[in-house]
């Protein structure tokens, strides 16, 4: 059958299509964008077969209910998120890092993350995108990539070019890890901030804020004081940035993030917890541990090798 | 030329030029940043310069702070080495429907519309760096009496076109946007172009910028 696709009967809180993202715009103010869980996101990519840099649908908290038109598909869930199938009228249970077929009429239900937030569905074969800068990762801020750069809508339909049907059930055993240990770097501004403040940084307990999204995490709790400037003059800014701005809450930067920011860095969450990090849900709390730069690295190295190693057991 | 190095999380450089805001400093910046692109080196996923900053973001998969940083600091820049550097007019319309902030800027400055008016088209403004959102440039100086703060809250919808004033800078909203600029008209250049992938920038850094006035007549006929 030539025509195969996804209806979408409703879109779910915050659907978009992500990939691997975007690299060197920064300087003409364009972000990394891509997927927020990076090991999630190969992970379902491996589990259909398809490239490991495939496009994929990214949900936060609900996500999509889409009915399957076309003859057949292989799809698989990664994160925790709970999820149902209706295969023919009968509901299955569905179980994260495993395939499952759809056949023409099927529907895959997301519910919810499971005290986390980003989920991934990944479809085997090709869906039909628009790719901007290489990348088809939707980012709503600026309205760029594919999907004119916003979220997925109820009654869309997502059309599948190509499929790689495969009938062999492919799985993995995985759990994710939920911490509340964020290891971070001290940032370029640290300085700026109270003996006393420093302290209450990597000593005391954050809450994740509800306006925390794809640009940025925002925390309550201890104000941290700064003694110096509560600006700076305006530079770049990476995913990860810890800046404080003048009310003393932090507020991590995030995939989407502007390219520019005048607030004091205080730290830099390290490559290996960013993963973990973005998975944290609004209401949940967090907390720095200080790290230097060569654990980070070495660190972010055994990481990669697990990585590596959960896909090469698939 | 850089007064120091230091690290900014575990994939990125971050390159100190010093602390002030200058032509003089930012167009080292704006050379370094130039000849690093060109150079293509292995595992650098990007680069961000700023006033008196540049920072280099690199693939930790690839590469480390100590290998980019000895790259980085055995790359030679010649004083005479020449800033790429482009002149554009870009026409504005100063109608009370889009000088948002005309009338607090009378105030703060304490000069009339048309002073204000007068000074900035008059001047040729300089690119320092473009970004916070995709292709916004940051253009300086504006001279003293001139300067204002941003306004106390910012506006939660600034419409796409919008040039705007704070302290020794303008700026353009590249598309609407939140943001807290006073606001003195609107031009109906795209200057940021999503479709064209190679040059979707307008203004560069480096580039020279000079406003012109135009009516609403004007602007309807340019905005098709």
């Amino acid at each position: 059958m030539d025509n195969n696709y996804f209806e979408i009967k409703r879109a779910g809180i915050n659907t978009t299509f992500q990939d691997k993202g975007r690299n060197n715009l920064y300087h003409i103010g364009i972000p990394f964008s891509g997927a927020m869980d990076n090991r999630n996101f190969l992970l379902a990519n491996k589990l259909v077969g398809n490239k490991l840099d495939s496009p994929v649908i990214e949900f936060a908290y609900q996500g999509p209910l889409l009915k399957f038109n076309g003859d057949k598909i292989t799809i698989t869930v990664t994160g925790d998120v709970i999820f149902k199938l209706n295969k023919k009228n009968n509901e299955i249970e569905g179980r994260c890092y495993e395939t499952y077929q759809l056949e023409n009429g099927d529907e895959i239900n997301i519910l919810s993350t499971n005290k986390s937030v980003y989920g991934y569905l990944a479809i085997s074969g090709e869906i039909d995108l628009k790719f901007q800068w290489g990348s088809c990762s939707i980012n709503t801020k600026a309205n760029i990539g594919s999907n004119d750069g916003k979220k997925l809508t109820n009654k869309q339909k997502i059309n599948i070019r190509k499929i790689n049907f495969d009938q062999k059930n492919k799985k993995i055993d995985y759990l994710n890890s939920k911490i509340e240990n964020i290891r971070v770097i001290k940032g370029t501004n640290f300085d700026y901030f109270s003996e006393e403040g420093k302290k209450i940084f990597f000593e005391k307990e954050f809450i994740v804020s509800k306006l925390s999204d794809r640009m940025g995490m925002r925390l309550d709790g201890p104000k941290i004081e700064n003694i110096i400037n509560t600006n700076i003059k305006s530079e770049g800014l990476l995913k990860g940035v810890i800046q404080v701005p003048a009310d003393g809450n932090p507020i991590i930067m995030l995939s989407d993030h502007g390219t520019i920011g005048g607030y004091p860095k205080i730290g830099v969450v390290a490559s290996v917890d960013y993963d973990r990090l973005v998975q944290i849900s609004p209401g949940s709390k967090i907390k720095f541990k200080e790290i230097d730069l060569s654990d980070a690295e070495t660190l972010f190295k055994l990481y990669e090798m697990e990585t590596q190693n959960l896909i090469s057991q698939i | 030329m850089i007064k120091n190095i230091s690290n900014l999380g575990d994939a990125a450089l971050y390159c100190d030029f010093g602390t002030e805001v200058n032509k003089d400093i930012n167009s080292k910046v704006i050379k370094f940043f130039e000849t690093i692109r060109e150079k293509n080196i292995e595992g650098i996923n990007n680069l961000t310069p700023s006033y008196n900053k540049l920072i280099i973001s690199f693939d930790l998969k690839i590469t480390n702070f100590k290998k980019i940083k000895e790259i980085v600091e055995n790359i030679e820049i010649k004083e005479t080495q020449k800033l790429n550097s482009k002149k554009i007019e870009i026409p504005v319309c100063c109608d009370s429907s889009f000088s948002l902030d005309i009338e607090r800027l009378e105030k703060k400055l304490n000069l009339d519309r048309e002073q204000i008016l007068e000074v900035f088209f008059k001047k040729e403004f300089f690119c320092y760096m473009t970004g916070f959102i995709a292709g916004m440039p940051f253009l300086g100086d504006l001279e003293e009496k001139m300067r204002v703060q941003r306004l106390e809250t910012p506006r939660v919808k600034v419409p796409k076109g919008s040039i705007g004033l704070t302290e020794q800078f303008a700026n353009i909203y590249t598309f609407e946007s939140p943001g807290g600029w006073n606001i003195i008209g609107n031009t109906p250049l795209n200057v940021f172009d999503i479709t064209k992938e190679k040059q979707p920038n307008l203004i560069n850094p480096g580039d020279k910028v000079k406003f012109k006035r135009i009516s609403m007549e004007e602007y309807k006929d340019l905005h098709g």
